[in-house]
């Protein structure tokens, strides 16, 4: 079985600055992988780089084990991939329904119709409705996303990406800037929206990356210095150097 | 709630589909008596303009409310459509072709639909400022085109055509002007429906996606270029269809309806309208017409009035009328919209006040240096001013000065009256 996500000597350069200098990972299917890493090692470019918003100076990239580099995000997404922004980026003058029913609306198959009304679509209501009830957004869903505190607003952002059905899902520092409480809901979420699914997530809180992950990748300076099992990660030497040992103690 | 319509809110309230309906039951029954009570000439022939610009300015709108496109060349569809109507109006009297005149605006519609095509794939591979200014690029390349070729376009004095040649339809021959604006009444009609059944398709939804958000569109499955390109098909349609009915009510087509001047014109309406809401651009549409008609026979420096209402509209009222009404919405569910009501009662005579002097002080500025002696008595609502005696300027100068100093005082107090209003509508929860 090949799997979800296989990245094989991928390099990307700005100008003649190497962000991700020969980067090679494999995602199982099914797996819950982290990414980790100290600022600016290069976990969001990674995420771009997959999620085809940029394109690699080198290597190639697989996804269910089709070359997808060189794809637009749209057609990437078409195949089943779908990631959230570590800066929110939602719809923002739209309803909290619009937003997450714009989300559900490809993956329904009604593309670019012009001759059905949205509103009679009982399997896009349906889909809706439960994203709105699974990011706790039901109360608040004609609400324009712009106007969502910033909690919600990481909410809508994770409902947004999940809304289609891909079977990889990528977040990128979904919990980022939550109260304790709210990143405990939010992983609660995560962890139950992405059951039998792939999950890559980028996540700076170790307590989270621990209980979530099956594997962990330690991304620093643009290259991935180890990739295992929790307790692997937690015995590697070189990656207690490189950060845990700054970050955890 | 920006994007949310009116209507749309209607039809989600129970018992709201009977008043959904009960809308355009209610506009198919005002366009039937318009003309009933005020049967003159003139009426039917504003009447006649407006219904124009209303599918005109509802068609701009798909693209810049909608959709986020900013286009000035707009009016080359519309152009376009009234060219190729006036064609096929000539070709259907000529060789006796079986189409009767109410179905020439779809020919209208295909007009721009089709140049839509032509160029529209090219025009939305990006938005902003380059799709905004090849739209210009288009518009002007268009405009002089048309002057070029004249066997098309008919040169400087256009191609002309008689609506009464055509089959006719039960028994109407579209030679009378109340004929003739039934038939744009029911176009009128049948668009509006069709651009609001349009906001609440798949399509029209992503539209508003990709105005909000184009890059994050992307990453929900749909390609922006190819959700703009869509968009401007059926603006193009629209106008094409307006663009045939004009052809149809002047029985001419001319290059000045493809140019620049039009489509600032439709810009302006739906601006002035409002963007934002799906009714916006109708209010504009029909303002900016009677603007049209009442200015220029009154004054020569009417361009100069539209400017200021519009610079007016950008600095003080960027959502235009519609934003304006529905800023009261939630005053209204909330019940305290009496609040300002007083407020502005007080601060609308100053107001008044002041723009008179504006008016007076450009009025006498413009016959003072347009005309030497005759023509400088500028008649005011009525009341004669001599723009050569100096009680003139000094009386528009105490005008505009006090008007203004006395009217921001009653502004503020619109401002404070807004604020407590709004308090209590935040208080009940209607407004966030
Ligand atoms: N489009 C870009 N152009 C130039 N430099 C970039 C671009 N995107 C990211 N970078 C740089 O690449 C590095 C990695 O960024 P990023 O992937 O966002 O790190 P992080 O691991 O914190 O998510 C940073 O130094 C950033 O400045
Ligand atoms: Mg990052």
């Amino acid at each position: 079985m090949s799997a979800a996500i296989e990245i094989k000597d991928v390099q990307k350069r700005f100008g003649n600055v190497s962000i991700i200098r020969d980067l090679n990972l494999s995602v199982a299917k099914g797996e819950r992988h982290a990414i980790i890493g100290p600022n600016g090692a290069g976990k969001s470019t990674t995420f771009n780089l997959i999620s085809g918003y940029i394109k690699p100076s080198a290597g190639e990239i697989r996804l269910n084990g089709d070359a997808i580099s060189g794809l637009r995000p749209f057609e990437i997404n078409r195949r089943g991939l779908s990631r959230s922004f570590q800066v929110t980026n939602v719809f923002a003058r739209m309803t909290v329904l619009e937003n997450v029913r714009c989300a559900v609306l490809w993956a329904t198959g009604h593309g670019y119709a012009f001759w059905k009304n949205v509103d009679h679509l009982p399997e896009v209501k349906r889909r809706t409705d439960r994203i709105l009830d699974d990011i706790h957004l039901g109360h608040r869903r004609d609400v324009p996303a712009g106007l969502l505190t910033y909690a919600e607003q990481r909410e809508l952002e994770i409902g947004i990406t999940i809304a289609g059905g891909a079977s990889v899902i990528m977040l990128d520092e979904p919990t980022a800037g939550m109260s304790l409480a709210e990143t405990e809901r939010a992983v609660a979420l995560i962890r139950r929206l992405t059951e039998g699914r792939t999950l890559v997530i980028v996540e700076h809180d170790m307590s989270v990356v621990f209980g979530l992950a099956d594997r962990i990748s330690v991304l620093v300076y643009g290259q991935i210095i180890a990739s295992g099992t929790p307790e692997e990660i937690r015995a590697n030497r070189q990656v207690k150097e490189a950060y845990l040992g700054e970050e955890a103690h | 709630m920006t994007d949310a319509t009116a209507l749309d809110e209607l039809k989600e309230q129970p018992g709201g589909n009977l008043r959904f309906y009960g809308i355009w039951l209610i506009a198919a029954a005002a366009l039937i008596v318009l003309p009933l009570v005020f049967s003159s000439g003139s009426s039917l022939t504003s009447f006649n303009l407006i219904g124009i610009a209303i599918i005109f300015a509802l068609s701009y709108n798909i693209l810049l409310g909608q959709t986020g496109l900013l286009s000035f060349g707009h009016a080359v569809h519309y152009g376009l459509g009234g060219f190729l109507a006036v064609h096929v109006m000539n070709a259907v009297a000529n060789y006796n072709w079986p189409l009767p005149l109410p179905f020439i605006p779809l020919v209208g519609g295909v007009g721009g639909l089709a140049f839509a095509i032509l160029v529209g794939w090219v025009m939305t591979k990006r938005a902003g400022t380059v799709f905004a200014m090849i739209s210009l690029g288009i518009g002007e390349l268009v405009a002089s085109s048309s002057l070029i070729l004249r066997s098309v376009f008919g040169g400087e004095s256009g191609i002309t055509t008689d609506r009464t040649a055509l089959p006719h339809m039960f028994g109407w021959t579209f030679g009378p002007q109340r004929q003739v604006y039934y038939l744009i009444a029911f176009w009128v009609l049948v668009s509006a429906i069709a651009m609001y059944a349009l906001t609440r398709t798949p399509l029209g939804r992503i539209c508003n996606a990709v105005r909000d958000n184009p890059e994050r569109v992307e990453f929900i499955g749909y390609d922006p270029h190819v959700v703009r390109y869509f968009a401007y098909g059926f603006a193009g349609f629209f106008a094409g269809i307006a663009g045939g009915l004009t052809a149809i009510n002047f029985e001419i087509a001319n290059s000045a309806y493809l140019g620049a001047t039009q489509s600032g014109i439709v810009l302006f309406a739906a601006f002035i309208g409002g963007t934002a809401y799906f009714f916006g651009p109708i209010l504009g549409a029909i303002l900016v017409t009677y603007l049209q008609l009442g200015l220029t026979n009154i004054t020569t420096v009417w361009q100069l009035y539209f400017g200021i209402i519009f610079i007016g509209i950008v600095m003080f009222a960027p959502g235009g009328i519609a934003g304006l009404l529905m800023m009261h919405r939630p005053l209204v569910r909330a019940g305290s919209w009496p609040v300002v009501i007083p407020s502005y009662l007080l601060a609308a005579l100053p107001t008044l006040v002041f723009a008179l002097g504006i008016i007076l002080s450009i009025e006498t500025v413009a016959h003072y240096t347009a005309s030497e002696g005759e023509g400088n008595i500028i008649n005011l609502f009525g009341v004669p001013f001599d723009a050569t005696a100096p009680t003139t300027w000094a009386v528009a100068a105490l005008l505009v000065v006090g008007g203004f100093l006395i009217a921001r005082l009653t502004w503020r107090r619109v401002a404070d009256a807004w604020d407590r209003a709004a308090t209590v509508a935040r208080d009940r929860g209607y407004l966030a």
